[in-house]
């Protein structure tokens, strides 16, 4: 449901910024270069710059899974255009707090909105920053404004994603991970 | 030493800090910032107090940072004063359409202090 509605708000932006026939024509080839959209350096490249950048913090790819806490943040920002789906941050509460202070240089005890807001932050940047590898992506797809979930042991599915990339991070002793999901390639 | 009294427009509170923070590292002192979380309440901060720098996200719900610069343009508010877009679009076509709305510069998220200093301070007179 969620998810639904930060892609129809992506598609929207997306169907503003397209002038049609153009994206037709893009589409084609965007479709050809599946291999290079789902290619996953480019999230590798991305959430390196955004981490260094941003919060001033090296991060490094991480095998297994974090660990689940009971508390959790996702944030979900929708793409929309040629490529539909999303890109989803999930964290436990504690890695929110350290990476919402990097960010501000404030300090957090809990999970507020500002916290949130900097999750929904990070989480844009990320899209913004991925679907700028690929340059009709970073032309022909729009995001969708940042949506947030915090809550206990909740799981986020997907039916039949055209692809998926999800990758484990750690830094500073928390992890993070980062999913692309797309469901819909012109 | 003058006042840089900049606008920052962002729907992140967060973000809106950061560019702050950006601002005074770039050596932008004494600087005094208003904050607008949409393109709406910027037009209406405009409106009350002077300001020599605006900086604007685009992605922005209710009235994004394009409609934002063309209104205050549209407006005849803040004439002559430079605007800054700070956004994660990077593509040529929306730098292209943010020039064309009247846009003097464009700073691409993730930034650095030193990006922010490089497009800014030329703006201000002050590189």
């Amino acid at each position: 449901m969620l998810l639904n509605g930060v892609r129809s708000a992506a598609n929207a932006r997306g169907r503003m910024r397209g002038a049609e026939e153009r994206e037709r024509r893009m589409a084609i080839s965007l479709r050809e270069s599946v291999g290079q959209v789902s290619d996953p350096k480019h999230l590798e490249e991305s959430v390196d710059e955004v981490f260094r950048l941003m919060l001033g913090a090296e991060c490094r790819r991480a095998t297994e899974e974090p660990a689940r806490e009971a508390d959790s943040v996702t944030a979900v920002v929708g793409f929309g255009g040629l490529l539909s789906g999303a890109c989803v941050f999930t964290c436990g509460g504690q890695a929110s707090l350290k990476i919402a202070a990097q960010m501000t240089g404030m300090e957090f005890a809990e999970i507020d909105d500002t916290v949130k807001d900097a999750m929904g932050e990070i989480c844009n940047i990320l899209a913004g920053a991925w679907k700028g590898k690929v340059p009709e992506l970073a032309a022909h797809c729009g995001l969708s404004v940042p949506a947030v979930i915090t809550g206990r042991d909740y799981k986020l599915h997907v039916q039949a994603p055209e692809f998926q990339l999800r990758h484990a991070y750690r830094f500073d002793g928390a992890s993070f991970e980062v999913t692309i999901v797309c469901d819909g390639l012109q | 030493m003058q006042e840089i009294r900049t606008l920052i427009v962002d729907d992140s509170a967060v973000m809106r800090k950061i560019v702050e923070r950006a601002l005074r590292q770039a050596g932008l002192d004494p600087l005094v910032v208003h904050e607008a979380g949409s393109g709406s309440e910027g037009l209406e901060l405009l409106k009350a107090k002077p300001v020599d720098l605006i900086l604007s996200d685009i992605n922005m719900p209710s009235m994004d940072g394009l409609e934002f610069l063309r209104q205050i343009r549209a407006q005849s508010l803040a004439p002559g004063v430079p605007v800054v877009m700070i956004t994660t679009e990077s593509s040529e076509e929306h730098v292209k359409q943010a020039i064309q709305a009247g846009a003097r510069g464009y700073i691409r998220k993730p930034f650095t202090p030193e990006q922010v200093k490089e497009r800014v301070l030329p703006l201000l007179g002050a590189a």
